[in-house]
């Protein structure tokens, strides 16, 4: 079968959608996020959705198998949250390597389902590694600034165990997205080095920062290029941006990391920006019409979605890419 | 023309395939071939910038933010920060630091040099960086295992790196040492480590030119070249430095040294140098450099002429550079006498004193009139300068010898004429406490207020409170001054200052000396005494305090005195709260975990002890660190920085050679000798702070029990409390340890030649004597413990380190002093003396508060472990005092005094 690193030459691929916006569909309750591995927790643990992929993992499959079929060519993980330090909330910090082993394990189980029944288009896993709750460069406390909540060793010991348990489980790539703080990212990447080394294997990783704002910076006040620089270091599959931003406001920030980045490029925008009422109401067919600005500008490697997305979303991009050539990737100087 | 026998031409950026150098703060920094230059803002480096280092030190850290700010500012497109300062914690310096800086996007735009000789430091450093850095520095000196280590992880943390031409061997200093090391550098780095080409900055080392040695003739030409050649065969590599050296032999004339600097960024930067740290301010416009010297420079740059050192000293000679001022001017002496004297005072010059007041005497109708009239007012031009920041210390004592030689002088005219007392501004008592022996600053304080019109009651050392209240009434002062350095002395001053309440005393109490502060003084001074009480910080204040608390609005000063001790009380308070601390039994839980293997360990070539009479002082002189010499003279900067700084480099210059010139003769005519005896004892330490001794390896004579103290402040996790028992080798382990100790002095003689001075009234050469006493007596502990780790103990013996690196403390196994941060117990003091008999060895006695006389003494504990460091007990409880002082066998009450320091209230 083809990896990746081939597939990736020959065409723009396709990210799944929302991962959150598909389980709310579901209405669970309590139950559902405890059945089976989790039934005497002495705390709530109901909207903790990574713990479905162990208590509901056909839930979880099955909303793989609607972005495969939507023609996603690669589906996260259900395991934004499975660090300690996001676990921590739900005093859940001895799930993290089941979670991301078994999330990955089921991902994998529907790609491959998907890849023999359509062998041209082979589907891959990417184990999706989220920011944490906790930022290394910023302090929460505003009368404190030289305080951090978390450290960088802290860090990199939180994803290490995450990033083990996802190639464990059989990811074909690790995504580091929704980079808020740039100095998090730096330790998953250090982490992701230093598993590489211990289990003497590599896989191709993404990664994936968010603009907050109108600014053009990320929350810990990096603007996009100065984002990019200090995440080169690693040879990376793709250096791209999701979340915040709908994918109209997304577009200059784009345009810098295809004038700069010498790896592939990527974006996840929201379906738009959200309502009065917090909900993402971009319709498919608006959104697949912001992107094809992108397309014409042969801005992009791999496009997807996050907040508010849905498979009828990814069909609509599925359909749009395939009228369309990657954008070239050299050395930039 | 190319400065380069290879090649022909000027230099072009010839690696256009390769990406370019980028760098990150908040915004990126990318360094293409038509980058001009890229400046490296230097001043928040507590090693280069003595304001900055108090800014830390004191935790001023918003001031300390806004000098940061300033360079941003000011251009600097990347700003170095370096913590490396003995006292300061470097680690957790360097992150709080930088966290600062992170919440600062005006400051954090632009990406940050990480500065430390210490990895660990740079290692605390670049976790706390979100952009793409760079670290300052990394070399070969290690040898490469070391080198590939630290550049992996620079690698892995995303940061560029300048890499120094050192090795092994050592610095380079000329053109083939310099490629060959940088060449090996970079193949190492690109071929095994994998670091990207164009992320290595070399710094191939700029020295001093004209510096009257052949050898350096070649010092900038080699580094031009050398520079060419990274440039022209390093693909991709850059190159940096640190420009004000090359001028090095040029301080005090900055005219010429702004002229070297810009000639020689000229060059450097045509052969290649895109990036490196220069003073703007010392920096003169290549085009607007004379003709003349422009050519003389460059001569010396590229060495172009035999004599080039000698034609440019020349030439400096006649330009007129800033504070070059070294030709003996006669001219002054043409003028009137009350001129002459006035110049006499503010330059400090004795040679002509005698004769001029001589001169002056006849001019008046009484001597004592010479004294009230020109004496005085040459004086209080001398304070005013002082007052204004215009003169320094060490000048200022120049000046109160001169003034002493011409009181002398007319003393016996007064008298003669029974003119009566000279009516001075007030007259002050100073004593060093009961205990201490130390008196150099208490020396000080005497001369720069006698200098100021006060009449100075001196009761010296080791002065009991009675004597001291015995003496102010008789001689009715108006003040008492305090003076101490050893912690035992804090307690003391507390004792003077409750006995002058009960004696009910009015006068204003100043409190003065290394260990005392403002907060101690308000805790726990202030309120035993109704008098007004004050803490005063060093000599330079100690007028304007004075006169505060003597002149006519002393009710207004003294209110608000009491009510700035308030507010400290209340912040200390308040303080206080905010730490908490372990109980003993938990803090020994929480013991630094040593894995002990053998391995580690090493078996001494001798145990025993051994004295080393009569030391060679020349030897020594190699060993002195100078930067605290500095210090006693309130000139503050880094040695050698200091010399050419931009304040107080030419006074720091002359007060060098004035040392220089003494220690030759000191070395000349043996004015003291240095006397050592040293000890290494099989021991293991038993129960969780106690280390036994033995007479020898059976293990079974015990020679002495010591006591040691843990650290009981709450840490963050994984960070343990620390005893220096933590360091030797627990006995149940069944290892072999050893510890060693040692008695240093170099005191030995030296009242016979202070008497002289002071007979001479030459305050400066006998605190001149003294600060060299004491560095001397550094140098030898600094020495002797090299000895120690190389031959005597052996646990070194490839060690190969440079005076530089012995002052940094680049070494394995430390030296911790009693009554010092990590044993603040003085009185373990006593056991160590009588481990080495060392009162009989080196004549170096313990006064009541153990107290070393003579003061230039050192004495401390040798730990030879890996992984022992310095540490800072802090504060402990009394669930510990209790614990030691049953295991030592004194009265609670006792150990309370003793450690009173340590104990939060």
């Amino acid at each position: 079968m083809s990896t990746i690193l081939e597939e990736i030459k020959k065409r723009i691929l396709v990210l799944d959608g929302a991962m959150g916006t598909m389980i709310q569909r579901h209405k669970l309750e309590e139950e559902d996020f405890r059945s089976g591995w989790f039934e005497d927790h002495a705390s709530p643990l109901k909207g903790n959705n990574d713990l479905l992929s162990l208590t509901r993992p056909e839930i979880i499959k099955d909303i793989h198998r609607k972005y495969f079929a939507a023609g996603a060519d690669i589906v996260e993980t259900n395991t934004f949250s499975g660090t300690w330090i996001a676990q921590a909330d739900y005093s859940l910090e001895n799930a993290v390597h089941d979670i991301n082993y078994y999330s990955a394990k089921i991902a994998k189980e529907v790609a491959q389902e998907f890849s023999e029944m359509e062998p041209e288009k082979p589907r891959f896993v990417a184990g999706s590694i989220g920011p944490t709750n906790r930022t290394a460069s910023l302090s929460p406390d505003v009368n404190d600034p030289g305080f951090r909540a978390i450290t960088f060793d802290q860090l990199v010991e939180a994803y290490s165990e995450q990033v083990n348990a996802l190639i464990k489980g059989g990811v074909d790539c690790l995504l580091v997205e929704t980079v808020f703080d740039t100095l998090n990212a730096k330790a998953a990447l250090f982490a992701i080095d230093q598993v590489f080394q211990k289990l003497q294997v590599t896989v191709p990783i993404m990664v994936s920062g968010t603009i907050t704002d109108a600014s053009g910076r990320t929350l810990s006040g990096q603007t996009t290029k100065a984002f990019l620089i200090s995440l080169e270091h690693m040879p990376l599959l793709s250096i791209g941006l999701n979340c915040a931003l709908g994918a109209k406001e997304l577009r200059p920030y784009l345009q810098t990391l295809n004038k700069n980045s010498s790896f592939n490029v990527s974006a996840h925008p929201n379906a738009g920006l959200p309502n009065e009422m917090g909900e993402y109401d971009q319709s498919p067919a608006m959104m697949a019409h912001q992107i094809k600005e992108f397309l014409d500008e042969g801005l992009l490697n791999i496009i997807g979605g996050c907040c508010g997305t849905t498979p009828e979303h990814i069909t609509e991009i599925a359909k749009l890419v395939t009228e369309y050539e990657p954008r070239k990737v050299g050395t930039v100087a | 023309m190319s400065l380069h026998k290879d090649y022909e031409g000027d230099y072009s950026y010839k690696w256009h395939d390769l990406p370019f150098l980028k760098l990150s703060g908040l915004e990126p920094l990318v360094i293409t071939p038509e980058s001009n230059f890229i400046n490296v803002g230097e001043r928040t480096n507590v090693t280069g910038s003595r304001k900055f280092l108090r800014l830390i030190k004191e935790g001023h850290l918003e001031e300390a933010l806004s000098v940061a700010r300033d360079q941003v500012e000011g251009g600097a497109q990347v700003i170095d920060i370096n913590m490396d300062e003995g006292l300061l914690d470097g680690v957790q310096s360097m992150t709080k630091f930088l966290h600062l800086i992170a919440s600062e996007p005006d400051i954090s735009r632009v990406p940050i040099m990480i500065d430390s000789s210490k990895w660990e430091i740079i290692e605390a450093g670049l976790k706390c960086v979100q952009g793409k850095s760079i670290v300052n520095s990394i070399s070969l000196k290690e040898g490469e295992d070391v080198f590939v280590n630290h550049a992996r992880k620079i690698k892995a943390f995303g940061a560029a790196t300048i890499v120094m031409a050192f090795d092994e061997k050592g610095q380079a200093d000329n053109y083939e040492r310099r490629i060959e090391i940088c060449k090996r550098s970079y193949e190492v780095l690109v071929e095994k480590v994998g670091f990207p080409a164009q992320d290595i900055i070399f710094d191939p080392n700029i020295f001093p030119v004209a510096t009257g040695m052949e050898e350096h003739n070649n010092n900038a030409l080699d580094f031009f070249r050398a520079t060419r050649w990274i440039r022209e065969n390093l693909p991709g590599a850059h190159v940096s430095g640190g420009v004000s050296n090359v001028s090095f032999s040029f301080r005090g004339n900055n005219l010429v040294r702004e002229a070297m600097h810009s000639a020689f960024l000229y060059h450097a930067i045509k052969e290649g140098m895109d990036m490196g740290i220069v003073n703007p301010a010392m920096l003169e416009v290549y085009d607007n450099i004379p003709k003349n010297l422009l050519e003389h420079v460059e001569d010396v740059l590229l060495n172009r002429k035999p004599d080039a050192t000698e034609r440019l000293l020349e030439l400096a000679e006649t330009v007129k550079g800033d504070g070059k001022k070294r030709e003996v001017n006669l001219e002054w002496r043409k003028g009137e006498v009350a001129e002459r004297l006035a110049h006499a005072l503010v330059k400090g010059i004795s040679d002509y004193v005698e004769e001029d007041v001589e001169e002056c005497r006849h001019l008046f109708e009484r001597p004592i009139q010479v004294i009230e009239g020109p004496l005085m007012d040459g004086m209080n031009v001398v304070g005013d300068l002082f007052g204004a920041g215009k003169m320094f210390l060490p000048q200022v004592v120049k000046s109160a010898r001169v003034m002493k030689k011409a009181v002398a002088y007319l003393l016996p005219f007064i008298e003669e004429g029974k003119e009566g007392e000279l009516a001075a501004a007030g007259k002050i008592l100073l004593a060093t406490v009961k205990g201490d022996v130390h008196d150099i600053g208490k020396n000080i304080v005497g001369v720069v207020l006698g200098c100021n019109n006060y009449e100075i009651i001196d009761l010296g050392v080791m002065v009991s409170a009675n004597e001291i209240l015995k003496k102010a009434v008789e001689e009715q002062v108006d003040a008492i001054g305090l003076s101490g350095l050893i912690t035992p002395s804090l307690d003391e001053m507390v004792h003077v200052a409750k006995e002058m309440e009960r004696s009910n005393f009015k006068i204003p109490l100043l409190i003065g000396g290394a260990t005392t502060s403002r907060v101690h003084t308000a805790v726990k001074i202030e309120e035993k005494y109704t008098g007004s009480t004050v803490h005063v910080l060093d000599a330079s204040r100690s007028v304007t305090v004075v006169q505060n608390l003597l002149g006519s609005n002393k009710e207004s000063y003294i209110e608000n005195l009491h009510n700035e001790y308030e507010k400290v009380r209340v912040n200390y308070a308040k303080k206080k709260d905010q730490k908490s601390y372990l109980s003993y039994t938990d803090a020994v839980a929480n013991k630094k975990q040593i894995s002990w293997n053998k391995e580690q360990l090493c078996t001494p070539g001798f145990t025993g002890i051994t004295s080393l009479p009569s030391y060679s002082l020349s030897e020594l002189r190699e060993y002195i660190d100078w930067t605290p010499f500095f210090q006693t003279w309130e000139l503050h900067g880094r040695f050698p920085k200091i010399l050419e700084d931009a304040v107080v480099g030419v006074e720091a210059t002359k007060l060098f050679a004035d040392a220089n010139a003494m220690l030759d003769l000191i070395i000349k005519e043996n004015w003291i000798t240095a006397n050592a005896v040293i000890g290494i004892w099989p021991a293991n330490t038993i129960g969780p702070d106690e280390i036994e001794i033995y007479q020898d390896n059976s293990r079974t004579e015990l020679l002495a029990n010591t006591h040691h103290l843990r650290q009981q402040l709450k840490k963050a996790p994984g960070i343990p409390n620390l005893s220096l028992a933590d360091f030797i080798a627990p006995k149940e382990t069944g290892l072999k340890d050893y510890i060693g100790g040692f008695v240093v002095t170099a005191g030995g003689g030296i009242e016979k030649h202070v008497k002289r001075f002071e007979a001479d009234h030459d305050d400066y050469s006998s605190i001149m004597l003294k600060a060299l006493a004491d560095r001397f007596a550094e140098a030898f502990a600094e020495r002797l413990h090299q000895k120690v780790r190389t031959e005597i103990w052996g646990y070194e013996s490839n060690e190969a380190l440079s005076n530089a690196d012995l002052i940094k403390e680049a070494y394995r196994g430390i030296r911790p002093a009693p009554g010092y941060p990590a044993c603040p117990d003085h009185t373990e003091k006593i056991t160590l003396f009588e481990l080495l008999d060392a009162e009989k060895h080196t004549g170096v006695k313990l006064t009541e508060s153990l107290a070393m006389y003579p003061a230039a003494s050192v004495s401390g504990w040798y730990f030879a472990h890996p992984e022992a460091k310095y540490f800072g007990l802090g504060k402990i409880q009394m669930d510990q005092v209790e614990d030691i002082a049953s295991r030592k066998g004194l009265e609670l009450e006792e150990m309370s005094t003793w450690l009173s320091t340590n104990l939060t209230d």
